[in-house]
């Protein structure tokens, strides 16, 4: 298809309403927890409240006495029945070629607690409250050990898991460190910093949830989650945890409300609810409490970074060294060893040509919850160490940090353009986004407004962010070969019906991306077919052939791509029928807007028609077989590489501290846009996140392993009046290897806000870093340090 | 014990557990899946609905507290073919995504919105303070509240 | 939640009665705090005595000198009350203040004062305003009230059955919201009456409590800067996570000021 075509209705480029609306506006969503099947009965888990300690016993007498009470399942009882531990799907090699250090993740804790939160055991009952009843009385006796909690000093403290040495699950690294070092040692000017990325806790506002059902009569098991993936939790499950073959394991994951990453992983509790289906032969339901999600999803981020840029006399960037303690709290969650090495080492080149980067990092256990992707998942963190630094280096050196950037950039003639850090980025125009968002900001302005704040006692900063990232992933060979325990290609299945419609199925699941609708304008735009009559189908591993699921901003950039890749062997199966049936050779037969047409004549058939032949094939091609329904994998040759320029603005309350966000302007390049409304809603999202981490958010725990911010009552979201209206625009540059030209979008909000706002704060602050979040306190404490300065 | 309510303009006579939550009849006992439970300390207002005629979080309401009383759910309000104002501006808008949120939102938003005088962006974003949505980072919501609002009328 | 028996009692006297015959009871009025403590199994009331049913203790009433509020009263008909706007300002104001739409539409201001939480807003009302609190047995004044944390000087069945203000001349309150839970993290309310000016702080201590040396002050001289020399020492207030007590202490000073000069 040609870039540059006009946006059909409904098709590539229209702000086409989301037909997924009409359910969620009227209540007629159906959610996990939100499915009630005969005979279904309720899990409560028992979780440890100790950060780290050995169990001696557990007693399930008592709650087995309580009426109502099903069955209560252990640890113990897991391993016996041949469950397997809970892996992590990415092998990550350290430094000297040796295997990352794995510690082994039982679902049930058996004989070890390593955080708060850590189920010891399940408990089934007739209701939720006599589950609750009975999770009261099972009595667990902990011998509590002392807990790694500080990640600073985490490789000097007791060991965690026995034979791992310093809790080091790895020591990883790329780049040339001697040329770095070299660089940085002639450099005319080095920057030096230390960064703190702070723990969140996801917060998908539907609480994760699973329903399990086993059926006797099939040996088939359903499980009902919470899931981003549901083909990857069952392979799992299946290969891994070794719960059943896939062939009789289905996961279907419905509604889903939203995910931002914590929906990726495979977790112990829909691996306990669906086991224990088939032991008690009852459905068994399991809905988390917003506390126990707050325990039990993986977090995110939290890194402590030292990082250091050399400038040359002009400015240039000449070489960047950083090394990153990154806490992968006390297992190895799905992804988790991947996100701080795979995707984040490899971003820190950002927009620049730095020629010399070099980056170290340790992967730290700690007796806190594990930490996985969190939307955008190491790249966010990459951005926040390029984009800080970056942006202290040009106030050190008097330059303009606009300027400073500008010098910098990779230009659109250096495409492809080979990163020291192992990435080959394909294209972009980074000066066009910064221009742009320069103008939507009303940079020159700042001063006229900073001056307006400071005659009213308010402090004003304004801060830009440059960012990278890599999506849609990715290569399936590259990602073996760096330790992917799986392919990361999509599918596709474009099914013509009979009469004409059409029924699409992806293995990218949508929960909250609106893939519904855009999904069908991809394929109505391409097959020239109504968009209305286009039905997308995902979430069931026992419809969809497979998948690999939604993260990373991959969803249209590799599963859109497979779907296009479907519909190519759609319209080339249907040449075929309709040259013979318009008595044409199958060359001179053209395909556009839905229509097979004889070049140079006026003979046509649609697409539909073609579909009806294909499956009445009375008059029809000799050896070809009926139907119109083909399917395809969509193999990825590189990543994608959305960029852009993000900048904030912030007023500070001289008085008490308090950071006000009063602009945001987000310009981003993600290739070709398919819906616009739907993509500005995604940055939108993204954006709040990422101002969430910059001045609220923060997963805090005590010495003793207590997570102090484990309700909302104390972990701090962000609400309508915590933000302002944002101005989002598009630059387009369109990707050069997939069929679609575009690069995804879902991350780029959380990736270059939390930078964006932090070095608006510190410009106003006039102070070289403050760690996230900025909170009222904190900014105070800095505004009475220099008052009395 | 015995309660009756009327939910969405039906009748309902009810033998519940005392210790049970509004928000928990509607779903489980009159499967209402609509109204939907995002916390458990009163902060995300994903189980707003409105309690004779305010917006109130059912979590936080025993089913004997809402004895008598009448309640409309996002189920009551419009049907895909006759949408409330606020309905349809979510979706023109661009709203919701996930949607998990947006039943309470939409609610809370009805009652804000009846019960304010000359609502401006910065009064939306106020008077949503007790709705949390994950999604859309607000700015949609506040463009759609005060879109529904130019089509609604203020009560008191 | 645990087991209990829900009673629905139609007077204050019935209300008393079923709480003297029962083993472990709790009144329930709006219950935003309440049921959220039982939701978590924090508290097992074997009895709640809802109030919603009781005769005569809702309700607005003003006089040429005070506001009179029924205990059952919720936040919202406080904060939407044109006879309060008009007698006491700060009052409506404050409770526009609490919590959010949909708690203020439950919430009443009988069950705020009774649980004495250190970050509720109503208590700095109270003590500032030297309001009346009127149980079933006595009255008690508001700077006796507040005891400790989540104490009061009511005495055990004993129910708060409304509120009389004293109207003062002038009237403001601030707040710093806790980010996360939007409860104050220091509120502060300033009034100014005939007899002397009186400052009523929440958040910072375990209860609210009268700031005296800043009454002191501005009654010396009622101008924000007159706060500005006073030492406030944070000795015995609350630290969290998201405030230290010395930050506390200069947010009391902060919201003072604020309070003061919103009364212009």
């Amino acid at each position: 298809m040609s870039p540059d075509q006009p946006a059909r209705v409904n098709g590539i480029g229209a702000s086409v309403l989301r037909r997924e609306d009409a359910r969620f506006i009227t209540g007629n969503g159906r959610y996990t927890d939100d499915m009630r099947v005969e005979g279904q009965v309720y899990a409560v888990f028992v979780r440890s409240n100790h950060a780290r300690a050995r169990i001696e016993s557990v007693d399930i007498a008592d709650a087995m006495m309580i009426r109502g009470v099903l069955a209560v399942y252990t640890g113990a009882d897991m391993a016996a029945d041949g469950i397997g531990n809970l892996p992590c799907g990415w092998m990550v090699k350290q430094h000297d070629g040796s295997d990352m250090r794995t510690a082994a993740h039982p679902p049930l804790a058996h004989t070890q607690i390593n955080y708060v939160g850590e189920p010891v055991a399940i408990v089934i009952a007739q209701t939720i409250e006599i589950a609750h009843q009975g999770a009261d009385a099972v009595v667990v006796d902990y011998a509590e050990q002392s807990a790694v909690i500080d990640l600073a000093t985490a490789t000097d403290s007791e060991e965690i898991h026995p034979g791992i040495t310093h809790n080091l699950a790895y020591e990883w690294e790329l780049g040339d460190r001697a040329a770095t070092e070299a660089a940085l040692a002639t450099a005319a000017h080095v920057t030096r910093l230390d960064l703190t990325n702070n723990r969140l806790i996801p917060n998908a506002i539907e609480p994760r949830a699973a329903l399990g059902i086993y059926d006797a009569h099939t040996g088939e098991h359903i499980l009902h989650t919470t899931s981003q993936n549901p083909h990857l939790a069952r392979l799992i499950l299946s290969a891994f945890v070794k719960i059943a073959p896939e062939h009789k394991l289905r996961v279907i994951a419905p509604d889903v409300g939203g995910g931002f990453g914590s929906k990726i992983f495979v977790y112990s509790e829909e691996t306990s609810v669906i086991w224990a289906a088939r032991k008690i032969r009852r459905p068994v339901k399991w809905t988390a409490s917003r506390s126990e999600a707050f325990l039990s999803d993986a977090h995110g981020r939290d890194h402590l970074t030292h990082v250091e840029l050399g400038l040359d006399a002009h400015g240039l960037f000449v070489g960047m060294k950083v090394h990153t303690v990154a806490n992968l709290g006390a297992y190895l969650s799905t992804f988790g060893s991947a996100v701080p090495t795979y995707l984040y080492g490899t971003l820190l080149a950002g927009q620049y040509k730095t020629p010399n980067i070099f980056v170290e990092v340790q992967g730290v256990y700690t007796n806190t919850s594990p930490v996985d992707a969190y939307r955008g998942a190491g790249r966010p963190e990459a951005t926040y160490v390029v984009e800080r630094i970056v942006e202290n280096a040009a106030r050190e050196v008097g330059m303009d940090p606009a300027a400073l950037r500008r010098l910098n950039m990779i230009q659109p003639r250096d495409f492809p353009y080979q990163t020291p850090v192992a990435l080959v980025y394909d294209i972009g125009d980074y000066e066009k986004s910064l221009d742009r968002a320069l103008t939507l900001a009303d940079y020159s302005g700042f001063a006229a407004r900073q001056a307006e704040s400071e005659a009213r006692g308010k402090r004003r900063g304004i801060g830009l962010a440059c960012y990278i990232e890599a999506c849609g992933l990715a290569p399936s060979k590259l990602a073996i070969a760096l330790g992917a325990g799986v392919g990361l290609y999509e599918s596709g299945e474009v099914r013509f019906n009979p009469t004409g419609s059409v029924t699409v199925f992806t293995g990218s699941h949508s929960h909250g991306q609106g893939h519904e609708t855009t999904f069908a304008q991809v394929v109505s735009d391409q097959l020239g077919v109504p968009y209305e009559s286009v039905e997308i189908v995902h979430g069931d591993t026992g419809r969809v052939e497979f998948g690999l699921g939604t993260y990373g901003s991959r969803s249209l950039a590799v599963g859109g791509s497979a779907l296009i890749k479907a519909g190519e062997k759609i319209i080339a199966k249907g040449r075929k029928i309709a040259a013979h049936l318009m008595e044409a050779s199958e060359d001179s037969v053209d395909f556009a807007d839905g229509q097979f047409a004889v070049r140079d004549s006026n003979r046509r058939l649609t697409i539909q028609e073609i579909a009806f032949a294909s499956y009445v094939p009375g008059n029809y091609p000799e050896g070809l077989e009926p139907g119109l329904s083909e399917k395809a994998f969509y193999d990825p040759q590189n990543f994608t590489y959305p960029a852009g320029t993000h900048i904030a603005e912030v007023e500070i309350d001289g008085e008490t501290g308090v950071v006000t966000l009063v602009s945001f302007v987000a310009v981003d390049d993600f290739g070709r846009i398919v819906n616009p409304l739907v993509v500005h809603g995604q940055v939108h999202g993204g954006v709040a996140q990422g101002v969430g981490q910059a001045l609220f958010e923060h997963g805090f725990y005590d010495h003793t392993g207590q997570l102090l911010t484990g309700s909302m009552m104390d972990y701090c979201m962000p609400r309508a009046d915590d933000l302002p209206d944002f101005v989002v625009d598009t630059t387009v540059t369109h990707c050069t290897h997939n069929p679609l030209g575009v690069k995804g979008c879902g991350e780029a909000g959380a990736i270059g806000s939390p930078a964006a706002v932090m070095n608006a704060v510190t410009h106003a602050l006039g102070v070289s870093e403050v760690a996230m979040p900025a909170t009222p306190e904190k900014i105070w404490r800095i505004l009475k340090q220099q008052a009395a300065a | 014990m015995q309660i009756n309510l009327t939910v969405n303009g039906a009748e309902h006579s009810l033998d519940v557990p005392e210790n049970t939550l509004l928000v928990d009849i509607i779903r489980e006992r009159l499967r209402l899946t609509g109204t939907h439970v995002g916390c458990d300390t009163s902060q995300c207002g994903a189980c707003t609905i409105h309690l004779d005629g305010r917006a109130v979080k059912s979590c936080t309401v025993l089913a004997g507290q809402a004895d008598g009383a009448t309640i409309t759910t996002i189920e009551g309000i419009g049907a895909i073919d006759a949408l409330h104002p606020m309905q349809a501006a979510f979706r023109e808008c661009h709203a919701l995504q996930c949607g998990f949120c947006t039943p309470g939102m939409i609610m809370a938003a009805i009652d804000l919105v009846e019960h304010t005088d000359n609502l401006d962006g910065r009064a939306v974003r106020e008077g949503l303070e007790g709705n949390i949505c994950r999604c859309t980072g607000y700015h949609n919501i506040v463009r759609a509240v005060l879109s529904a609002a130019q089509t609604m009328t203020v009560k008191t | 939640m645990y087991r209990f028996k829900h009673h629905r009692p139609s007077t204050v006297e019935e209300a008393t009665r079923i709480f003297a015959g029962s083993e472990d009871p709790s009144y329930l009025s709006g219950g935003m705090t309440m049921i959220p403590t039982m939701k978590q199994r924090l508290a097992s009331p074997t009895d709640l005595i809802d109030l919603a049913r009781v005769a005569g203790i809702s309700g607005v009433e003003v006089t040429d000198s005070e506001v009179r509020i029924g205990a059952f009263t919720r936040h919202a008909d406080v904060a939407s009350s044109t006879a309060i706007a008009a007698a006491i300002p700060a009052l409506a104001y404050l409770a526009a203040q609490i919590g959010d739409n949909q708690v203020r539409n439950r919430g009443t201001i009988g069950g705020s004062i009774a649980n004495s939480d250190p970050a509720s807003d109503y208590p700095a009302a109270v003590v500032a305003l030297g309001a009346t609190v009127v149980t079933n047995q006595r009255t008690i004044p508001g700077d006796q009230f507040f005891r400790d944390l989540f104490e009061t000087a009511l005495v055990s069945g004993e129910l708060v059955t409304g509120l009389r203000f004293p109207i003062p001349r002038r009237a403001a309150y601030r707040k710093f919201p806790n980010p996360a839970s939007r409860y104050a993290v220091v509120g502060v309310m300033v009034a100014d009456f005939k007899t002397g000016v009186r400052v009523g702080v929440t958040g910072a201590g375990p209860c609210a409590f009268r700031a005296t040396t800043l009454e002191a002050a501005l009654t010396r001289n009622f101008s924000a800067s007159s706060l500005d020399s006073i030492d406030i020492p944070d000795a015995g207030f609350n630290a969290d996570l998201h405030a230290s007590a010395q930050y506390r202490a200069h947010l009391v000073r902060v919201m003072a000021r604020r309070a003061i000069e919103a009364m212009g």
